[in-house]
């Protein structure tokens, strides 16, 4: 993908938590492409490496774990720097975040300081990305919370986090994960913590500034119905690897893996009985103890013992991958359009 | 933030009222008043009082009068700095006691400053380092100085200034310094002869201290507000300080004002030991020889500083915590 609009290309990424009784393959050879200006949606269930990999991206895997395989290429003016080898606590890194790649964190109750000032620590973002003065930075950081509809933005200055609601605290994020302009935002799932309707006005939100700044954003997410609403591009993770990466209306209307397809059946939606909704069979096995072979197949309905192996990730199409050993087995669409 | 404060001062003025009552009971405690007492000792030791003067005393004092009137008495006297007499002492209280009792601040403000810029930044060094070399080696040398007793330390560290150092043993003064007036001298002697108590004091406090200031900061540096920083570009140091610290600082703003008077209260052997001239020897000869006046005012002085300790560190930790000021 020789495309100049890439901005991060992430290959074969594998991420490791050495604990003392065993060793976590978080993320376990993970790829992908973000483009500028694009937005690319990460989904699956709880543990299946979203925010690792999303932390990997800022150099900020927590101990003990470390990046142990791959490439985090970020392209900026024709060059392209390897996060990944980059020191974790070094000048370029810390350069490099914020300044081009900001991050809304998943608990947005306490991703503020509760002992510092908005203000302070607004100012503080600005200041360490842009040589200027105190005032200018405080008009940068009050321009920005009017322009997330924040009420008050001269007052909020002052005030502390436990005086905030979580939606004002989350918008307060994204005014801040701005002060930069980064070409870059990646939203840990911004507005799980929210009630429905601040989660829909903030979804409204992100995505007039994501036109107006011409950011890419990297939105992770457990919910496929905030990716429809959200994303160019998907990627469906299970257990540290992706099971299907495509488009996001093919995965809506084309999902060919059985995991993406089992998600896509577990959303309620209104031309559907609601007591036909399915979950999926089981639960996410224990991360330490990943299934052999096709780690999906205790839960897979299409499993057939001796058939499965480890499945590859497959290129059913020019912009859609699937990992799984049978895709052709059970998708007469695609074994139609491979045939022809 | 105003309103606060006066409501703390308001309540910091009733507990005080209510400890100069117990202070006064405590006085009343012995049997018999304290005349009878001070005419018992002043006859065992072969004087002997007129009836004339006792009569003076009594009326002086308040005696014939119901308890209220004496306890306005005795009160109105230390307002105005007269604490009564000594028994033991023969002379007045407040004669004794106000030096003892800035050598006592002395030794405890610098135990407490040593106890702070020791463990501090040991306890952070230690969390951000976890199961490091020199995690562990802070974590063994803080057990060894709370099973330490302190006696023991302060007579190994008088022997080390006296063998080491060739320093006269004991006391906060050299004897030429002993009786002569503050110079700038004076104050140097001090400062040499200081740092023993400081150390012995300061220790178990230091080694308690690193193991709370680690827990502290363990539960913080992986808040996420402290991750926003870090993705914010902030360098880690940085970051450290500007946030978690200052976090896991609160608790112990808190215990600033309770710190004095404990460290007294574990002060009194090693002040015997080190023969200091402070105020817990004192206290404890006074409670010994039912010295009542003494050991009451002492009693009252101690408790006033804790109660002063502790509106002042509700005033810091509001002024720090802006969650404090909202209840
Ligand atoms: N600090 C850590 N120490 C040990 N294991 C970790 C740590 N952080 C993540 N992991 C492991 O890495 C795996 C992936 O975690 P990650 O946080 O990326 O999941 P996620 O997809 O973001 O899930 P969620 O939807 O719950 O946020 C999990 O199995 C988790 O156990
Ligand atoms: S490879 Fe087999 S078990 Fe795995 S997803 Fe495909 S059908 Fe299911
Ligand atoms: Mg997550």
């Amino acid at each position: 993908m020789s495309n100049n609009n890439v901005l991060l290309e992430v290959k074969d990424l594998k991420v490791s938590f050495y604990l003392t009784e065993a060793t976590v393959q978080a993320v376990d050879g993970v790829s992908f492409t973000i483009e500028a200006g694009k937005t690319l949606g990460i989904v699956g269930e709880s543990g299946c490496g979203k925010s690792v990999t999303a932390r990997a991206i800022l150099g900020m895997v927590r101990k003990p774990g470390k990046i142990t395989n791959g490439e985090i290429l970020y392209h900026r003016a024709g060059q392209a720097i390897d996060i990944a080898k980059l020191d974790p606590e070094g000048p370029e890194i810390r350069s490099i975040r914020w300044g081009e790649i900001a991050m809304i964190f998943q608990e947005p109750m306490t991703s503020l300081s509760p002992v510092h000032t908005i203000g302070n620590q607004m100012i503080e973002a600005v200041q360490l990305h842009k040589s200027v003065s105190k005032s200018a930075a405080e008009a940068v950081s009050v321009d920005l919370m009017r322009r997330v509809g924040l009420p008050y933005p001269e007052r909020l200055l002052t005030a502390y986090r436990h005086e905030l609601s979580g939606g004002m605290r989350q918008r307060v994020m994204i005014a801040m994960a701005l002060t930069c302009s980064p070409r870059l935002l990646i939203a840990d799932e911004p507005t799980t913590a929210l009630d429905v309707t601040t989660q829909a006005q903030i979804l409204d939100l992100m995505r007039d500034l994501q036109d107006e700044y011409n950011m890419a954003i990297m939105f992770i997410t457990h919910n496929l119905g905030v990716i429809a609403e959200m994303a160019d591009d998907v990627i469906v993770m299970y257990l540290g690897k992706e099971v299907e990466v495509a488009d996001v209306d093919t995965v809506f209307y084309g999902a060919s893996h059985p995991y993406t397809q089992a998600l896509l059946r577990s959303i309620p939606r209104h031309d559907v009985d609601v007591e036909r909704l399915e979950t999926i069979s089981g639960s996410v096995p224990d991360p330490t103890a990943i299934p052999a072979g096709c780690a999906f197949h205790p839960r897979c309905r299409h499993y057939v013992k001796g058939a499965c192996g480890t499945p590859p990730l497959v290129q059913v199409s020019a912009q859609h991958q699937v990992r799984c050993t049978r895709v052709y087995e059970i998708n007469e669409h695609l074994a139609a359009a491979q045939t022809e | 933030m105003f309103q606060f404060i006066v409501r703390r001062i308001l309540i910091a003025l009733v507990t005080i009222f209510a400890i100069s009552i117990m202070s006064f009971v405590i006085i009343q405690l012995p049997p018999g008043d304290f005349l009878t007492s001070y005419v018992a000792s002043l006859a065992s030791q072969g004087d002997s009082v007129s009836e004339q003067v006792v009569q003076a005393m009594r009326e002086n004092y308040g005696l014939d009068q119901p308890i209220y009137v004496q306890y306005l008495k005795w009160i109105g006297g230390v307002v105005q700095g007269d604490f009564g007499r000594s028994l033991e002492w023969g002379v007045p209280v407040a004669d004794l006691i106000w030096d003892r009792l800035a050598m006592s601040l002395m030794v405890g403000l610098s135990s407490v400053l040593f106890v702070w810029s020791l463990a501090i930044p040991i306890g952070v060094y230690s969390a951000t380092n976890q199961y490091s070399l020199i995690d562990y080696i802070s974590t063994f040398l803080g057990f060894l100085g709370l099973a330490i007793p302190n006696f023991m330390l302060a007579l190994v560290l008088m022997w080390i200034a006296f063998s080491a150092f060739g320093q006269d043993v004991g006391g906060l003064f050299s004897p030429e310094f002993q009786d002569a007036p503050w110079s700038f001298e004076k104050f140097i002697n001090l400062l040499s002869h200081l740092w023993i108590p400081m150390i012995v004091v300061g220790t178990a406090g230091t080694a308690g201290l690193i193991r709370t200031m680690r827990a502290n900061m363990l539960d913080e540096i992986n808040q996420p507000y402290v991750e926003t920083a870090r993705a914010k570009g902030l360098s880690e140091r940085r970051n450290i300080w500007k946030y978690p610290v200052r976090v896991a600082l609160n608790p112990f703003i808190s215990t600033v004002g309770y710190a004095l008077p404990s460290l007294i209260g574990g002060e009194i052997i090693v002040a015997v030991v080190l023969n200091l001239p402070t105020i817990g020897p004192i206290l404890l000869r006074g409670l010994l020889s039912q010295d009542m006046f003494l050991a009451g005012a002492i009693v009252l002085l101690l408790s006033v500083l804790t109660v002063l300790g502790t509106l002042l560190s509700d005033i810091l930790l509001a002024l720090l915590d802006p969650r404090i000021r909202m209840e």
